[in-house]
């Protein structure tokens, strides 16, 4: 095989360039998704998992124990596993299993019980005495919720949302080897599949500046948020 | 004020024995009072105080709270009770990711008020715990006794008839306490609120209390009377923690 000069790697990376958009473009779709429900669905669950548990203000063993389970049962999932069992209902929600909407759905089963379980743990952080006093103050359920602890967990909350928004900006690669399109599935197909070993590269670094701006972002929001 | 009719309170050990917390306390409070209800550490002194405004709900007795049988009442109806009954914690218990003014606000906005009415109210608490110019800081940038000045605004901010305080002044400072005890000193005289205060120093019973329940393994053991900051005492333990003093 002929030896491939730098500038012809980046001519090759010039010409792809629409490509690697449009691949861009449907991680973010698949992410944002995923996101999106896990922090619909999975934030209200963590705090519904949280209020639950013994000594909280809505304790009950039994939902506490549901919950719990649920969680840990779809957690238990290797992701490429869970994938597959949900192709059926994927056909159902969305009429297709390929294209970046259709590997959102797994994403997004696989992020809301991962963001319930981060949610529930940040919340533990809230000293128990300042939702006390709360309580003494006559504030409802609703109230200590909203106004006490999220709000006094707030920067541990966009600290757990950058550990999903990496973790999952990693599944998204595999969901889109099997269908869904995106940054991991180009890679794949050029870099792997055509010995196009510069596009793996070009992803590769692609993915890894991505992630650090994803934590630095998250870095400075949260320790904005934290007045403690 | 207060009325606490035969209460008390057990709680599980975490090996399966019970444990009497409250035994069979009657008590009652003048409205207008500083009542201090003292005992050495595990008397039941705070459980007592928190059955009060049902932090803790008795397993027998009732508790009756400005006329109001608090443990008759609906969940809903407990919370608007509760916001006639103001309380100071020993960890201050502030809201971290609130300024101070806000925290005073929180239970005004819980009660309701509207936002001209609350941002008068906390200026004027603020003024009463001599806090004005900290207004817009942090808990986590003031002082102990700061802090604990900022949970006392906050307890009087929706005008309650009584401030329930849980050993205000054990994380401070002899000086510091000093100055915490004479500002909810001023409140009682100044506004007429009665104060339920817990502690384990007679110091503190001396300074501020009219009268001071002793307490002793869950059970009442005497009701004090204070004149001129003399304890006026007869049971042994009473004597003990006068001499501790």
């Amino acid at each position: 095989m002929e030896e491939l000069t730098l500038a012809q790697a980046w001519e090759n990376l010039v010409l792809l360039g629409p490509e690697i958009w449009q691949a861009s473009l449907e991680t973010a779709l698949m992410l944002g998704i995923g996101l999106a429900s896990a922090i619909l669905i999975g934030g209200p669950l963590g705090v519904w998992l949280y209020l639950a548990q013994p000594g909280q203000i809505l304790a009950n063993r039994f939902v506490a124990g549901v919950l719990g389970w649920l969680v840990n049962l779809v957690r238990s999932f290797p992701f490429i596993i869970l994938m597959v069992s949900l192709v059926p209902l994927t056909r159902i929600l969305v009429g297709s299993t390929i294209g970046p909407v259709a590997a959102a759905v797994p994403l997004s089963f696989a992020a809301i019980p991962y963001f319930a379980r981060l949610v529930e743990q940040t919340l533990r952080e809230v000293p128990r005495g300042v939702v006390e006093a709360a309580e003494a103050m006559g504030a409802s359920p609703f109230e200590i919720v909203f106004k006490v602890l999220l709000r006094e967990a707030r920067s541990g909350l966009v600290a757990s949302l950058t550990i999903l928004t990496i973790s999952f900006l990693s599944y998204s690669a595999v969901a889109g080897v099997v269908g869904g399109g995106g940054i991991g599935d180009l890679a794949i197909r050029y870099g792997y599949y055509r010995f196009q070993t510069e596009v793996m590269v070009a992803m590769v670094v692609l993915l890894v500046v991505v992630v650090q701006l994803i934590q630095f972002a998250g870095n400075r929001i949260a320790q904005k948020l934290d007045k403690r | 004020m207060i009325s606490l009719g035969s209460v008390s309170k057990r709680f599980r050990h975490p090996d399966g024995g019970w444990f009497d917390a409250i035994n069979d306390v009657s008590l009652s409070v003048k409205a207008g009072e500083v009542f201090g209800l003292i005992g050495f550490s595990g008397a039941g002194k705070s459980t007592l105080l928190r059955l009060i405004n049902l932090l803790e709900r008795p397993d027998a007795g009732c508790v009756l709270v400005d006329g109001r049988e608090l443990t008759a009442l609906s969940a809903a109806e407990l919370r608007r009770a509760r916001q006639n009954i103001g309380m100071v914690f020993q960890q201050f218990n502030l809201l971290a990711n609130r300024t101070v003014a806000e925290n005073v606000a929180f239970p005004l906005e819980i009660a309701g008020w509207d936002k001209a009415a609350i941002r008068a109210r906390v200026a004027e608490c603020l003024e009463v715990v001599g806090l004005a110019d900290r207004a817009e800081h942090y808990p986590a940038q003031l002082s102990g006794g700061q802090k604990q000045r900022v949970g006392i605004a906050r307890a009087l901010a929706p005008r309650p008839k009584v401030i329930l305080a849980d050993e205000p002044t054990s994380a401070l400072d002899p000086k510091t306490t000093q100055s915490v005890l004479e500002c909810l000193a001023d409140i009682n005289r100044r506004f007429g609120v009665t104060i339920v205060i817990v502690t384990h120093e007679m110091g503190v019973v001396r300074a501020i209390c009219h009268r001071a329940a002793l307490l002793e393994s869950g059970r009442l053991i005497e009701v004090m009377d204070v004149a001129g900051g003399e304890v006026e005492a007869n049971s042994a333990a009473a004597r003990e923690l006068l001499e501790a003093a």
